[in-house]
């Protein structure tokens, strides 16, 4: 549903430098599959991500999702930022009617769904707060309804759970896979863990050093609920660190 | 024994401010002289005369309404003019220069062009004052337009938010409502100094700044003190009841607000 065809981006810095950001990149990804990015720091992973959400352009290459091209961001690609990113003048409903307002549905329909979406992530008791009033895993489960409110195919998820702790973003880890089984949408998921990885992804895209090209696609075929620390996991785990650690020896020579 | 300390704080400024008024008194009993020190009675009661001829209620709204008249066109002109200029670069870098060469003038010496052009109305005296408020105004909106987080806006844009008039309106003019807010709560201020000023050159033979000038070449520095006491007191209000507007109702969104 996903496919990325010799996609290339370089970034011109002030000083008159060039750095490849991305460098060659193919990629396709079936309907309804997560899969998890990881690489070292600065291998592109998130530029790649951006790019797919419509908010950077590539320098070459093509890019389309359900046959048809990216051109910027659209309603068929939702993202979840690693930054805190609900509106703070809003409430927690109105953050999340946000993009039925932009479709121009009626009120009361769009407050409807949207309620529906809050108690997916279960803060419907949150509905009238503002964003400052929630706990950090709490704002990024907001984000999440907020974006898949819109229904779109594929959800852009870059580190979104980076800056809770790590209790915290166990659980969410578990509300997001029960969200995706419901939902059914495809999933791209950045993160620097290799344990979230496991825990998550049926397909891990790993990442060599800048230039960031795709050094491995590994799929995991573990049965859900996965069991963190089982054998099996282990065995994948110690693969994609081994995998890692090549890269992250790279990123720092 | 048990007093909260918000009570405390009460007790601890009314204690502050009578001192200063009996120590104030004292001094004036001394000095003896109503022409150099003015008393706290004397000024107590040049208040209550002004009270009581319904004088001064015509002065305040005098100057009431030249302030309104500089802070309503500074607002209309301040705000969007700010907008534009944080929101599309080309705008900014073509207006930029203009502005930084009118800007650092002080709103006095626009007192001739205003009599020039608008006679001696009260748009003179709105003029000048418009003057000294409108900057503060365009900065402060134009800082907030800069400052939108980007992750905002491109919130905005993956949810379907693309346009710009939507992202200007939708997403930065909202997240730049307390820079907007401290500019109009600077701009007043400032806009509230030119009026005694704006009133100097004789656009009404009322207001407040008006009368700290005919008092004063009537050597009554008992009447020139209470108007001074009253534009101090009216800027305190218009002060106090702007930031309590914007708590409540503009920004209830924010935690601690920050005008």
């Amino acid at each position: 549903m996903l496919s990325i065809k010799n996609l290339n981006k370089t970034y011109h810095t002030e000083e008159g430098d060039e750095v490849v950001a991305l460098s060659d990149i193919n990629l396709d990804v079936a309907d309804k599959e997560f899969v998890c990015f990881i690489g070292p720091s600065g291998c592109g992973k998130t530029t790649l991500l951006r790019i797919i959400a419509g908010l950077e352009e590539p320098d070459s290459g093509t890019l389309t999702v359900n046959n048809e091209p990216i051109t910027g961001p659209g309603p068929n690609r939702g993202m979840v930022f690693q930054e805190y990113s609900l509106f703070p003048w809003r409430t927690v409903l109105k953050n999340i009617t946000f993009s039925l307002e932009m479709k121009k549905i009626p009120k009361s329909e769009r407050e409807k769904i949207s309620r529906d979406f809050l108690e997916l992530v279960g803060l419907s008791k949150f509905a009238e707060s503002y964003p400052h009033e929630l706990s950090g895993g709490m704002k990024q489960r907001v984000a999440i309804a907020r974006a898949l409110v819109n229904d779109p195919d594929v959800l852009l998820m870059d580190e979104p759970f980076g800056a809770v702790d790590a209790q915290t973003r166990n659980r969410l880890q578990h509300e997001l896979l029960n969200i995706w089984e419901k939902k059914k949408k495809t999933v791209l998921f950045i993160t620097h863990s290799v344990d979230e990885a496991v825990f998550l992804a049926d397909k891990v895209v790993v990442f060599t050093a800048r230039p960031g090209r795709i050094k491995e696609v590994f799929s995991i075929d573990l049965p859900r609920p996965r069991e963190r620390t089982s054998f099996e996991a282990n065995a994948v785990r110690e693969h994609l660190l081994a995998t890692l650690g090549a890269e992250i020896q790279a990123a720092i020579d | 024994m048990g007093q909260s300390p918000d009570i405390k704080r009460r007790i601890l400024e009314i204690t502050s401010i009578a001192s200063a008024i009996i120590i104030w008194e004292i001094i004036a009993r001394i000095i003896n002289k109503k022409y150099i020190l003015p008393s706290f009675t004397e000024v107590v009661t040049a208040f209550l005369k002004l009270v009581s001829g319904g004088e001064l209620y015509r002065d305040i709204i005098t100057s009431l309404n030249f302030f309104a008249i500089g802070m309503g066109v500074a607002i209309a002109v301040g705000i969007p003019l700010g907008i534009m200029m944080g929101w599309f670069k080309t705008f900014d870098k073509a207006v930029d220069p203009i502005i930084e060469v009118i800007r650092p003038i002080p709103p006095l010496a626009w007192i001739p062009f205003a009599i020039l052009w608008f006679g001696l109305t009260k748009y003179a005296a709105g003029f000048v004052i418009f003057v000294g408020a409108v900057f503060p105004i365009l900065v402060n909106t134009y800082t907030g337009f800069r400052n939108t987080p980007r992750v905002l806006v491109e919130s905005g844009k993956v949810l379907g938010c693309i346009k710009n008039r939507d992202l200007i309106f939708r997403i930065a003019l909202p997240a730049a409502l307390p820079a907007i807010a401290t500019g109009v709560r600077v701009g007043m201020g400032v806009g509230w100094m030119c009026v005694v000023a704006a009133e100097m050159f004789g656009v009404s033979t009322y207001g407040i700044g008006y009368k700290i000038w005919r008092w004063n070449d009537l050597h009554h520095m008992d009447m020139v003190l209470t108007y001074m006491l009253v534009l101090g007191f009216i800027a305190l209000v218009i002060d106090r009841l702007f930031r309590y507007i914007v708590q409540e109702w503009w920004l209830k969104w924010q935690t601690g607000v920050v005008v």
